[in-house]
């Protein structure tokens, strides 16, 4: 068992789930609370990685974050290393990929907060923020401690984004399911079930441990 | 505290889907009663003044709505406060409290800006005006719809308002519970200055603050005045009811 990309996966999943975890609160309460046109183009921005293809995204985020644009070379100067074939431009890609599966579950359990409610607050004269923090949030926490799961396993698994953007350079990029598509590509078989076996293992019991927190509260409910 | 009452002037114009709200009026009474059947308007009217609903008024409403000379919504000037900043409190129907706070908690929830003794002074004095205060430790889960009540206009009124607005907020009380509720609200809204807007179905609540009523139908204002003129058709409608079922229960062997 490679424990060093199997660690560096948990890392990368961690901070990807805490990074987006900032990001996808405000983002799902601007969606749900919002008015006007620009929320449907936000909208469709935060559920794009869904749909395209994670080598596309891999893709454009090497093009982007390396030596060809002035933006990737800004960020170069300003690190003092290109963010491709890094640790850290992992988790930026990982965080645009996974953004969706932060962002979803957290506005759908905000929008299921009764409006009524909401007008309560407002006219307590609650602003956005607090309105998020004193109602939304604590009346969504399981749809935000969903998000977090879904988050963090979505990142363990993924392939796409971090071969392209990453490379596969042990210790900083080599992630479990890239170890995973080595093991394969040289017929160890054994090996290969081991890593298989274990990113199952931890996605079915992360899903259990989910449903079955939702059926308990359910239940009392 | 006594003052001349603030007066509440408002017109509007707006579609909410095929329904049509156009009035326009003054409420100089320190207590005026809305009557209407359901659908007659109420609950609409009584949200565009505390400045909800703001995306429903839509491109071709106007909306205007001035509370003691002070400007709360102009829609053809773009003003438009936010319900916070109104100085106006809205209880409606479905008390909405808070679920995951003490009625504590949920009383003291719009006075972020007050300091801790201040504040729980005031969630005291409220929900003792309320008689909720055996409640102050519950969690609203826990609570009857007469009690949930009872704690949301508390909550309303804690932060000390300049116009209440009620919207049939006694509904789950019984007769006289909701009487000598109404009783204390009216001297506390009278001593506190607040000018109150109650919108009801029940002739009998219009009757009983002895104040101005609004009739509304079907969008529209259709008389404003004192209770026995107003209400003049209903009182009678209510009285051959009553005295032809005290007709019948006569009749019975």
């Amino acid at each position: 068992m490679d424990w060093q990309a199997f660690f560096l996966s948990l890392r990368l999943a961690g901070l990807t789930t805490a990074i987006l975890l900032v990001v996808a609160i405000p983002l799902a309460a601007m969606l749900v609370l919002g008015r006007g046109r620009w929320l449907a183009v936000l909208e469709a921005l935060a559920a794009l990685p869904l749909v395209l293809p994670p080598t596309v995204l891999g893709f454009f985020l090497l093009v982007l974050l390396g030596p060809r644009t002035a933006f990737g070379r800004a960020i170069t100067a300003l690190l003092g290393h290109p963010l491709a074939f890094s640790f850290s431009g992992l988790v930026v890609g990982s965080a645009i990929y996974s953004l969706p599966f932060a962002v979803q579950p957290i506005a759908a359990g905000f929008a299921a907060v009764q409006p009524n409610l909401v007008d309560a607050a407002r006219l307590l004269g609650a602003g956005s923020a607090r309105l998020v923090w004193t109602l939304l949030a604590p009346l969504a926490r399981r749809a935000i401690v969903a998000a977090a799961v879904l988050t963090f396993l979505h990142t363990v698994g993924e392939f796409g984004v971090v071969l392209m953007l990453g490379g596969d350079i042990p210790g900083a990029t080599r992630t479990l399911s890239i170890v995973l598509y080595n093991q394969v590509e040289n017929f160890d078989y054994a090996a290969a079930n081991r890593t298989a076996a274990l990113l199952l293992g931890m996605s079915v019991l992360a899903l259990i441990a989910i449903y079955s927190s939702n059926a308990r509260s359910a239940r009392r409910a | 505290m006594h003052g001349a009452p603030a007066v509440l002037e408002f017109a509007l114009d707006t579609h909410h889907g095929s329904f049509r709200l156009t009035l326009a009026t003054r409420f100089t009474s320190a207590w005026t009663v809305i009557f209407g059947h359901s659908g007659a308007g109420k609950s609409t009217l009584l949200r565009l003044l505390a400045g909800l609903d703001r995306a429903g008024i839509g491109r071709s409403g106007t909306v205007r709505v001035i509370h003691g000379g002070r400007p709360l919504t102009d829609s053809a000037h773009s003003i438009w406060l936010p319900p916070g900043r109104r100085q106006t409190a809205l209880v409606a129907q479905s008390p909405a409290l808070f679920p995951h706070l003490s009625v504590r908690a949920n009383v003291a929830y719009g006075l972020a800006h007050l300091d801790r003794a201040t504040c729980n002074q005031r969630v005291k004095e409220v929900l003792e005006l309320v008689g909720a205060m055996n409640l102050i430790d519950r969690r609203p889960p826990g609570l009857s719809g007469g009690e949930a009540q009872r704690v949301a206009l508390a909550r309303a009124l804690a932060p000390g308002p300049k116009l209440l607005l009620l919207d049939e907020p006694f509904s789950a009380l019984d007769g006289p519970a909701a009487d000598a509720l109404l009783d204390r609200l009216q001297a506390w809204v009278r001593q506190n200055s607040i000018q109150t807007v109650m919108a009801t179905h029940e002739a009998a609540d219009a009757f009983a603050t002895g104040a101005e009523v609004a009739l509304l139908q079907e969008g529209r204002l259709a008389a404003l005045g004192p209770a026995e003129q107003v209400l003049a058709q209903e009182r009678e409608r209510i009285a051959s009811r009553l005295s032809s079922g005290a007709a019948r229960i006569s009749q019975l062997p």
